[in-house]
C-alpha cells in the first residue's frame, strides 16, 4: 500500500486548512482569545459563502486570492517560500514572483475546500511564541477526527496578518519553500521561467 | 464467524517471550529520553530511498490507486466506515499492549474501554458508539513505545508499499506487524478476514484523500521530498516533539528574521 500509512495521519484533510487560515488577522486589535475566535468564525463564514455561493471553480479562486490577499503577509509568505533565491532577486522580480505566487497558492489550496464544507473551526488558545502569535484552533470535519491546527500571526509589516499555517505539525511553509525550491531547481535556477510557470499552473 | 473473534485474542506464550525479550535488549541499549529530531531531515540511504519512492510512485500509480477508486465507486460509504470501524477496532489491543510498553494507563485503559464497547454493543467493531460517548481511540505504535523508551528516530527511510518511514519507526513497524495481538490471537479463516478488512480500511483511506494525497506525489515538483517532510514534521508532533514552546523543531519559520 504504496504510502497509505502517512496518508491517514498529518496531511490527510491537510491543506483544507487554508481555508481557514484566511480567518485570522483582518483589523489590528487585541489578540485575545475572543477576538481572534470571533474573527476566525467571520472568516471562516466568508469563506463559507464563496464555496457555496454556487460559482464556478475559477470565479471562486479569485475570491480566495483577494481573502488571501486581505488576511496574510503575502510578501512575507512569498519571499519565504522562494527562500535564498529571494536575495539576489530584484525588486521588481520579487513583485514579479508575488503576485504569481498569490494566485498559485489560492488555486492550490482552493481546490480543496469543497472538503472544507460542513466544517467547524475553533479557537481554543491562543499565546505569544516568540517574535509572534500562535493561535491555536481545532478543526471540526466531517467524519474525521478533530485535528489541530495553528496559526501564526505577526504584526511586523503594520497590521495583524498570519503568515504561517501548521496543521498537526506540518508547516505550510517549510513545505512551499521545499516545493517552490523545487521547482525552481528543475528550471535551473531561472526565476523568470518559474513566474511564468507559476502563473500558468 | 464461529468463535468470538475479537474478543478472544491471547498472545502465544512463545511470541509474548520475544516480545519481552526485544523489550530487555531494546532497554539495555536506549537511554533515558529519545534525542530531539534533527531540524533537516537526517537522509544518509537518500538514493536508495528515492529508488523506493519511484517503485511506490509506480505501485500507487497501477494498483492502489486504482484498486481505491474502484472500491470507494462500489462500496457505499457507510459500508467503507463499516470495515475502517473494524479494521480500527483490531488495532485497538495492539494500542492496548503499546500503552502498557509505554507505561501510559490512561492508553490502556482508554482504548480497552473502548475494545469492549465496540466489540460488543458496536457489533464486533463494526459500529464505534465509543466516539460519541467521549472514549476516541488513542493510536499508537512500537515505533512510539521505542521513543517512549529513548530510541531516537535514526536515519529517514522510505519503506517499499509502507512508504515514509525512520529506521525507529520501520522496526516499530515490523513489531506492530508481527506481534499485533489481534492477528497474533486469530486462526484462519477469522485472520484472513481481519487481514481483508485492513487492506479494504487502507484503500478507503487512499480513497477519501485522494485529492490531497494526489496533489503530493503526483503534482509535487519534488515528490520525494514532499513526502519526507509531511511525514517527519507530523510524526514529530504525534511524538510530542514539536516543542511548542521550546526554540526550535521544524515547526518555527519567522520570515520577518531571515
Amino acid at each position: 500500500m504504496a504510502n497509505l500509512d502517512f496518508t491517514r495521519r498529518g496531511f490527510g484533510a491537510a491543506l483544507i486548512a487554508g481555508a481557514a487560515g484566511v480567518a485570522l488577522a483582518g483589523p489590528a486589535m487585541a489578540l485575545d482569545l475572543a477576538s481572534a475566535r470571533a474573527l476566525i468564525n467571520k472568516a471562516i463564514g466568508e469563506v463559507n459563502t464563496v464555496i457555496n455561493s454556487g460559482k464556478s471553480e475559477s470565479a471562486m479562486f479569485g475570491d480566495f486570492e483577494r481573502i488571501f490577499v486581505r488576511y496574510a503577509d503575502v510578501s512575507a509568505i512569498a519571499r519565504s517560500a522562494l527562500g535564498p533565491a529571494a536575495r539576489s532577486a530584484s525588486a521588481s522580480e520579487m513583485a514579479a514572483f508575488t503576485k504569481a505566487y498569490q494566485g498559485y497558492i489560492s488555486r492550490k489550496y482552493g481546490r480543496r475546500f469543497r472538503e472544507f464544507i460542513g466544517g467547524k473551526i475553533e479557537v481554543v488558545d491562543a499565546k505569544p511564541l516568540k517574535s509572534y502569535f500562535e493561535v491555536i484552533s481545532v478543526a471540526h470535519l466531517q467524519g474525521e477526527a478533530p485535528f489541530d491546527l495553528r496559526w501564526h500571526v505577526s504584526n511586523k509589516s503594520g497590521r495583524d496578518l498570519f503568515f504561517n499555517i501548521i496543521i498537526e505539525g506540518v508547516n505550510m511553509l517549510a513545505s512551499e519553500r521545499e516545493e517552490i525550491g523545487a521547482m525552481l531547481k528543475k528550471r535551473n535556477g531561472n526565476l523568470k521561467a518559474l513566474i511564468g510557470d507559476l502563473n500558468a499552473a | 464467524m464461529a468463535r468470538s473473534f475479537p474478543l478472544n485474542f491471547r498472545l502465544p506464550v512463545k511470541k509474548t517471550l520475544a516480545f519481552s525479550g526485544l523489550a530487555v535488549a531494546v532497554l539495555g541499549l536506549a537511554a533515558c529520553a529519545a534525542p530531539p529530531p534533527p531540524a533537516t531531515p537526517y537522509d544518509p540511504f537518500e538514493s536508495t530511498n528515492r529508488s523506493i519512492h519511484a517503485f511506490n510512485l509506480a505501485l500507487d500509480r497501477n494498483l492502489v490507486r486504482p484498486a481505491a477508486k474502484g472500491y470507494g465507486f462500489l462500496l457505499p460509504a457507510p459500508v467503507r466506515q463499516g470495515v475502517s470501524n473494524v479494521a480500527s477496532n483490531l488495532d485497538l489491543p495492539a494500542d492496548m499492549a503499546n500503552g502498557a510498553l509505554q507505561g501510559n494507563p490512561k492508553r490502556v485503559v482508554q482504548n480497552g474501554f473502548r475494545f469492549l464497547i465496540n466489540s460488543t454493543i458496536g457489533v464486533l467493531g463494526l459500529f464505534d458508539p465509543a466516539t460519541p460517548i467521549g472514549v476516541p481511540q488513542d493510536k499508537t505504535d512500537f515505533g512510539e513505545t521505542l521513543h517512549v523508551w529513548g530510541v531516537g528516530e535514526g536515519p529517514y527511510v522510505e519503506l517499499p508499499a509502507f512508504g515514509p518511514s525512520t529506521m525507529r519507526d520501520a522496526v516499530g513497524t515490523a513489531v506492530d506487524f508481527a506481534l499485533n495481538p489481534a492477528s497474533v490471537a486469530l486462526q484462519p479463516p477469522e485472520s484472513t478476514y481481519a487481514t481483508g478488512f485492513k487492506i479494504a480500511s487502507k484503500l478507503g483511506d487512499r480513497d477519501r484523500y485522494s485529492a490531497t494525497v494526489d496533489s503530493v506525489l503526483y503534482d509535487s515538483a519534488d515528490s520525494y521530498a514532499q513526502a519526507r517532510l509531511l511525514y517527519l514534521q507530523n510524526r514529530h508532533f504525534e511524538l510530542g516533539q514539536t516543542a511548542e514552546s521550546a526554540s526550535g523543531g521544524d515547526d518555527f519559520i519567522d520570515p520577518y528574521e531571515e
